[in-house]
């Protein structure tokens, strides 16, 4: 019996080969008549067939493949480095603007909806030669990025706690309402992008509401941006009226006290349809030294307050952006040539797509003192006077070429009103999936050494770096 | 003479008029049951992606990710949200990809860079362009809108329909016509051709395998080959679910700074 129904089935099997090969003459003649494809029927992707027999397969069986290499947490990171030269000569510092070995370790652990994230870079840097670990300035060895812990207390609530990269506001590398520290040495020297953010200790709270949501961040000790102080970049000191480099850095001066000398920063966010809207405010301090001690010449972190707003959406076949804010420097300030004046920051932008994997952007951004007067009639004789506007155009261009394994990027400030500039380029192509080489430039260019891009001509730089992601 | 070939003419045009409208209307019917079966199975849907792409010198590149996808509430088969979650390569790894598809308008994209805490809106509308540098396009993961193009039944047989589709704005798009196989029983298309306009094949999508997953026939693994260039990338779904129950919120800013760690395991 049972042999009887094998024979059936072998029987059953061979009419249908033999029925689909006559189909496929026929589908074949068919074809040549008409205009169709040059191209046979297509076999039909396994398994197709089998949905319709009397015992389907069963349903998808396939386990996903685990990763973790065995260890309790997930852990990954990179190995990398990089290596630059000035291009022109700065006797206040190294003719070696960058040269560093650098591996990052990323950790990440969730449970019971916490999750973990310890993200550390390990610098072995002969440039700098610092290897004492300064965390809050970021300097030494030891680079801590991230170690926070993040859960949601209630469906509504999202805490990320402890130290953490910010990053909000519409800008690209224009910043007005983020107010999140920077660290302008790794963005001027060669470093990756991602290291222009230096990381806050903070709290920060989201709520999501129906109508709006609203992120708060609490700094309880005041973060300052990682600014051109000269260890790695001389910089103009109007007050000397000269520059100064690596043998004479800046001293600051910074607010340090534990919750009184703290940040706080707001942000309101709700769409409309497909444009993201949001107000900000910020009550803290200027993030790079925003004035001078006269007596000691350190530089200070005068208060400040920032109001702000933001919207960002599709503007024809692009993206535009437009954001404002203003800057409440601190009281006295208006009459005060050593404190930065108060301001009106504006920003628009707008970004599309030119060609086949080829992106512009665009951005126009202002900066306008507002209290000119004042500022100038208190401006002791022999300090170049700032302009009331200093004005900035952006540029970015990006193409990306050979299956998106290789990237070009362009991105040039420019400033009618200093007359300066800094062009920034990078060709980055990945070898294997986990393997870049990259080369770039910093080139500062300006008409006055005393200018905000033209005081660093003498830090233009050519680098190169090769990253091993794991 | 000439007043016989002018009713003639009418006549021919008034029966091809009344001819075209319901074949139309019947290819129209089998390319909405396509789309649906291609992009729009379940009301959500979440699989685990990797992506083998080969170059013609045999360089090999792989992305891994979990796709989420959630239809808009309200009218059927239109309106998408997309969340793509990197697990490979390295480089990308946490970053995240949304996409708000919408018919009536360029999609809405959202890059998430977690080195950098930045969402970063994306600009790119040319939806024919690599995705994730593989050799399928945006479009070909999230959809063509089907009144793109003009369809036409060309041939059938037991097994599929074979329906050629003409661009109706030929300028937007790097084909000349494209021909797909759609498989009667399922309305699952297997094969697609995409030819230039010297009539010359250069790309190939093929269905290679296909399974039952919570009743829907889905297809598990995937080919798109260029011709031109001789390269081609095999896409391979596991952990394939339909009807999550995805909440719409998971496409929002909130979690793309805090990825859903519970749909993305």
């Amino acid at each position: 019996m049972k042999n009887l129904s094998i024979i059936l089935l072998v029987a059953a099997l061979s009419f249908g080969t033999v029925a689909s090969a006559q189909e496929m003459t026929v589908q074949e003649m068919t074809v040549q008549e008409t205009t169709a494809p040059e191209t046979p029927l297509p076999e039909l992707p396994e398994g197709l067939e089998d949905l319709f027999s009397d015992e389907p397969l069963a349903e998808t069986p396939e386990e996903p493949a685990r990763r973790g290499g065995g260890l309790p947490f997930d852990l990954s990171g990179f190995a990398e480095g990089r290596f630059g030269l000035r291009l022109q000569d700065d006797p206040l510092q190294k003719d070696i603007s960058l040269g560093e070995a650098r591996l990052q370790l990323d950790a990440e652990k969730s449970w019971e909806g916490f999750t973990l994230n310890l993200v550390s870079d390990f610098i072995l840097d002969p440039v700098a030669d610092d290897y004492d670990i300064d965390l809050e300035r970021g300097r030494g060895a030891v680079d801590l990025r991230e170690a926070n812990l993040v859960f949601s207390p209630l469906d509504f609530v999202d805490v990320k706690l402890g130290r953490q990269i910010l990053t909000w506001g519409t800008g690209d590398l224009v910043f007005i309402n983020d107010l999140f520290p920077k660290d302008w040495n790794s963005f001027f020297i060669g470093r990756d992008t991602e290291y222009l953010k230096a990381p806050s200790d903070a709290l920060k709270v989201s709520l999501f509401f129906d109508a709006f949501n609203v992120n708060v961040v609490y700094t309880p000790r005041f973060d300052a941006d990682r600014f051109i102080d000269g260890h790695r970049v001389s910089f103009f000191d109007a007050m000397r009226g000269g520059t100064r480099g690596r043998e004479a850095p800046l001293r600051d001066l910074r607010p340090d006290d534990w919750f009184s000398d703290d940040e706080l920063a707001v942000r309101l966010y709700r769409s409309f349809g497909a444009y993201e809207t949001a107000l900000y405010f910020y009550s803290g301090y200027w993030k790079s030294p925003g004035g001078l001690d006269p007596v000691s010449g350190a530089a200070l972190f005068p208060r400040l307050d920032v109001y702000g707003a933001s919207m960002r959406g599709p503007v024809g076949a692009g993206i535009g952006a437009v954001e404002l804010g203003y800057y409440d420097s601190a009281d006295g300030a208006a009459s005060n040539p050593l404190i930065n004046n108060s301001e009106f920051r504006f920003l628009v932008s707008y970004e599309q797509e030119i060609g086949t994997e080829f992106t512009a952007a665009i951005q126009y951004y202002l900066e306008r003192k507002l209290d000119y007067d004042a500022y100038l009639a208190s401006l002791p004789a022999g300090l170049r006077a700032e302009d009331e506007n200093r004005h900035l155009i952006t540029l970015r261009l990006t193409k990306l070429l050979m299956n998106q394994d290789l990237t070009l990027s362009l991105f040039n400030f420019y400033s009618p009103s200093d007359e300066d500039g800094y062009l920034r380029l990078n060709v980055s192509y990945k070898l294997r999936d986990n393997l870049r080489v990259e080369a770039g430039g910093n080139l500062f260019y300006g008409r006055f050494p005393d200018s905000f891009f033209g005081q660093f001509e003498d830090a233009s730089n050519l680098y190169t770096g090769l990253r091993y992601e794991f | 003479m000439k007043r016989m070939i002018t009713v003639l003419t009418v006549l021919i045009a008034l029966a091809g008029g009344a001819a075209s409208p319901a074949v139309a209307a019947e290819v129209m019917d089998i390319i909405k049951k396509a789309n649906h079966m291609a992009y729009y199975q379940g009301k959500d849907g979440r699989a685990r992606v990797v992506m083998a792409i080969t170059d013609a010198q045999g360089r090999a590149r792989e992305r891994e990710f979990v796709i989420l996808r959630r239809d808009d509430d309200g009218e059927e088969d239109a309106g998408q949200k997309f969340y793509v979650y990197f697990n490979k390569p390295a480089d990308v790894k946490k970053t995240v990809f949304m996409v708000h598809k919408n018919l009536d308008r360029d999609d809405d994209r959202w890059l998430y860079l977690p080195a950098l805490d930045l969402v970063k809106r994306i600009a790119a509308s040319d939806e024919r362009t690599s995705f994730v540098g593989s050799h399928f396009f945006y479009e070909d993961v999230s959809g063509r809108g089907i009144y793109e193009d003009t369809h036409e039944l060309v041939e059938e047989n037991d097994a599929v329909y074979v329906i050629k589709s003409t661009p109706k704005d030929p300028a937007a798009v790097e084909f000349a016509y494209y021909i797909n196989w759609i498989h009667k029983k399922t309305f699952l298309p297997v094969k697609t051709l995409y030819y230039d306009s010297e009539g010359k094949l250069y790309r190939t999508y093929s269905a290679l395998k296909v399974n039952p997953v919570d009743g829907h026939p889905t297809v598990t693994r995937a080919q798109m080959e260029d011709h031109r260039s001789g390269g081609k990338t095999v896409m391979e779904y596991t952990d394939v679910n339909y009807d999550t129950d995805l909440p719409e919120d998971i496409f929002s800013e909130r979690y793309l700074r805090k990825p859903p760690r519970k749909y993305l395991r």
